[in-house]
């Protein structure tokens, strides 16, 4: 189990180009850096894809990340986002055991932002997106009710404006 | 100027400046061998993939300009995996094109195929596969660009057999569009003005030198730095011939197999220097024991090795050269310049250290050390350093002889020293010496072998022979995987297990002549210096000396594997020298 104050996040502009992925995961492997996540797609700018990972180091490893990951020609430009200064984002989707007319499920889903987007005679497949740390919570209180698919992105980030 | 794919390849290699290429044709890149066949550039038929790599690296380390090495596809390119690995540790420029099944067959398992871009991903510093002939020219330059820059390396280009084939409208260029490769700029001039002062008040400063220092050509600026300051001087397995080894501040090597002044002045150091080097395992012994008291000053052109192994007081991320022009301008610009006085106590000390534990071994300074069947390795190699010309290019494989060759042979030119010293390649030696001899066919090329590396890559021989590369070698035969011997003598009770290999089989002389060598076996210590003398005079073919060396003989000093280089064990003769 890792504690949440060991995950950081960066985010990488990288080319986009065949194989690109295959270094930076190559690099975290060979390395023993631990990613937690990787969510990647491309840019406004279709020559560019952004990258972010959650990775799971101590803080004093975490430049040695970055500069490692700055050395591969294909990666442009690299951040690290304190979580502090950033806004973060994630989609979940969750298929739950709780079948049509469950009223309170349906409350918390629409609590939080959900949306019901699926139903089965007795499952309902949920989306939520937002803060990690509040997909975290609706996660928790899914399992209460049976969570029998799980499907989560990875956080994706950009800095804050101010 | 239309041209075939292949051609434009050729082209382009010719627009580098390249002038020699080592390889071996097959399948996949048959369509670029022949506009070779037209080219200006000399292509070397090696018997092996592997030692096409090997010999890029050795005429890339003597020259300092990159070597180039094209294989086929598959097996091919695969074989070529360990030069590229060992070109990646070291930091060596050498560009490889591998042929590739067509385009339109790749991810079918096609007849030699292989995914060589994803299998070398993580030993070059990049790799491109071709799809586009448009692209060769600019793809090209951009691999010479990176290979050659920043921190050098081994790169890689895919070939695939019909871009080569494909006819384009070829159009020359240096452009390259690499928007995410960048090198260190110049030195900070507030870390430089860090560095000055406390290279200033440190009590027991010393220069731990690196590879580094030989790539950025930084001889001369390092030279001018110890003249300033009167600092001592060690030079890593890699750095051997940046500083003179003849002259008195240089303590020797340190590591492992280092000399003892070298590695106890950088434990007793308050000041520990380090120039393009990279606290590799080998030198550090157990880390946190490694220079316990020293802040460390740290100059490297990779900004990833700052902070990788030990954290410096004052890290500059620049060409060593650059760094060390300005720490120099730096030093020579205070008036009282008094870094000299300050320091003559520790110089004295390690003056001291120099004299008491020098290198030695059984029968060092006799004639003729040893008895037949038994010449002391060490003595070997003493004899060649008196017997050659200064500027004689050593090269070595891996192991023990590695190590005699790197404490005993007196270095004191940069460029004169090539061997693999981060992954350890047995088998460098024979390539990478052909590969030297090209790069400098006016200098002479000897190699110190070991028995066992000479039977992994000696087909290169047949190579040298046909292609008029008067290599030497000397085998420092002594039966044994000697390194290995000596750990199971020192670590598993000597119980020696798959170590031993024979003195005669196979016989050195014949294999050496079968190949179009001069074969000479030398059994007798006092026969030595003849057979060298012999063998610099044959310069119209390859010589092999099979030198039947002592099997028992081991490398000291030796800071046994994990322990803190504290604990460093001398020759035993020096066993009762106090510390």
């Amino acid at each position: 189990m890792t504690s949440a104050s060991r995950h950081h996040l960066v985010t990488a502009t990288v080319e986009n180009k065949a194989g690109v992925l295959l270094r930076i995961a190559g690099l975290f492997s060979r390395r023993g850096y631990n990613i937690i996540s990787l969510a990647v797609a491309p840019t406004d700018d279709e020559r560019f894809s952004r990258v972010s990972i959650v990775v799971d180091v101590e803080s004093n490893l975490l430049q040695q990340v970055i500069d490692q990951l700055d050395k591969l020609i294909n990666v442009v430009a690299i951040t690290e986002l304190d979580p502090a200064d950033a806004n973060k984002a994630e989609l979940l989707l969750a298929t739950v055991s709780v079948g049509a007319g469950d009223q309170e499920f349906d409350d918390l889903v629409a609590r939080v932002g959900g949306t019901i987007i699926d139903r089965g005679s007795e499952t309902t497949m949920v989306q939520l997106a937002g803060d990690p740390a509040i997909l975290n919570d609706f996660e928790q209180k899914l399992r209460s009710y049976g969570i029998s698919e799980l499907q989560r992105t990875g956080a994706v980030a950009l800095a804050k404006l101010s | 100027m239309k041209l075939t794919g292949a051609q434009a390849l050729i082209k382009s290699l010719e627009r580098q400046g390249v002038e020699v290429l080592f390889g071996l044709p097959g399948g996949a890149i048959l369509p670029v061998y022949d506009p070779i066949i037209d080219s200006s550039i000399r292509h070397i038929l090696v018997r092996h993939e592997q030692g096409a790599g090997h010999a890029a690296e050795g005429y890339a380390q003597v020259t300092g300009r990159p070597g180039v090495a094209m294989v086929t596809s598959g097996p091919g390119a695969t074989n070529i995996v360990t030069a590229l690995a060992d070109a990646y540790m070291d930091s060596v420029p050498i560009v490889v094109i591998t042929g590739q099944v067509a385009t339109t067959s790749m991810g079918t398992d096609a007849f030699q195929e292989v995914d060589i871009t994803g299998i070398t991903a993580s030993v070059t510093k990049h790799n491109w596969l071709i799809t586009d002939a448009n692209d060769i020219a600019r793809i090209v330059a951009e691999a010479f660009h990176v290979a050659t820059t920043g921190r050098p390396g081994p790169v890689l280009i895919d070939f695939p057999k019909d871009v080569a084939t494909a006819t384009i409208d070829y159009e020359e260029t240096d452009a390259h569009d690499l928007p995410g490769y960048r090198t260190a700029g110049e030195p900070d001039p507030a870390a430089i003005a860090e560095a000055v002062a406390l290279m200033k008040s440190a009590d027991r400063p010393v220069l731990y030198v690196g590879g580094g220092v030989i790539k950025s050509d930084a001889g001369p600026a390092l030279a001018r730095l110890v003249e300033l300051t009167g600092i001592p001087v060690t030079t890593t397995l890699m750095a051997r011939g940046a500083y003179p080894d003849s002259e008195p501040l240089h303590l020797g090597m340190p590591g492992m197999h280092g000399a003892y002044p070298a590695v106890t002045a950088i434990q007793r150091c308050d000041l520990l220097i380090a120039l393009g080097a990279r606290f590799d395992d080998r030198v550090t012994g157990r880390v946190e024991d490694f220079a316990r008291d020293a802040k460390v000053i740290h100059v490297d052109i990779d900004r990833a090795e700052i902070g990788k192994v030990r954290r410096p007081d004052v890290p500059i991320v620049a060409d060593c050269r650059l760094a060390i022009e300005e720490l120099n301008s730096g030093l020579a610009g205070d008036p009282d310049l008094s870094i000299r006085e300050h320091i003559s106590t520790w110089v004295d000390t390690c003056m001291d250290w120099k004299a008491r534990f020098p290198y030695t071994y059984e029968g060092k300074g006799e004639s003729a050390p040893g008895v037949i069947g038994r010449i002391k390795p060490q003595f070997v190699v003493e004899e060649l350093r008196r017997l050659t010309p200064r500027d004689t290019i050593l090269v070595s494989g891996v192991g023990q002889h590695q190590m005699w060759a790197a404490q005993h042979w007196s270095f004191e030119e940069p460029r004169s020293w090539v061997n693999s010293g981060g992954l350890g390649t047995m088998g460098f030696a024979v390539p990478a010496a052909l590969g030297a001899k090209v790069g400098c066919p006016e200098k002479m090329v000897w190699a110190v072998d070991g028995d066992g590396c000479f039977q992994m890559t000696a087909q290169e021989l047949v190579t040298a022979a046909a292609e008029q590369i008067p290599v030497k070698i000397a085998i420092l035969n002594n039966a044994y995987l000697g390194m290995v011997r000596q750990w199971q003598h020192m670590f598993y009770e000597q119980r020696y297990s798959e170590v031993y290999l024979s003195p005669d089989l196979p016989d050195y002389v014949k294999w050496a002549e079968a190949m179009g060598c001069v074969g000479i076996r030398v059994t007798d210590p006092k026969d030595v210096a003849a057979a060298i003398e012999a063998a610099n005079a044959i310069t119209d073919r390859p010589v092999v000396i099979d030198f039947r060396t002592d099997s028992m003989e081991q490398v000291f000093p030796m800071v046994p594997a994990g322990a803190s280089n504290d604990d460093i064990l001398v020759h035993p003769s020096l066993a009762g020298e106090p510390r």
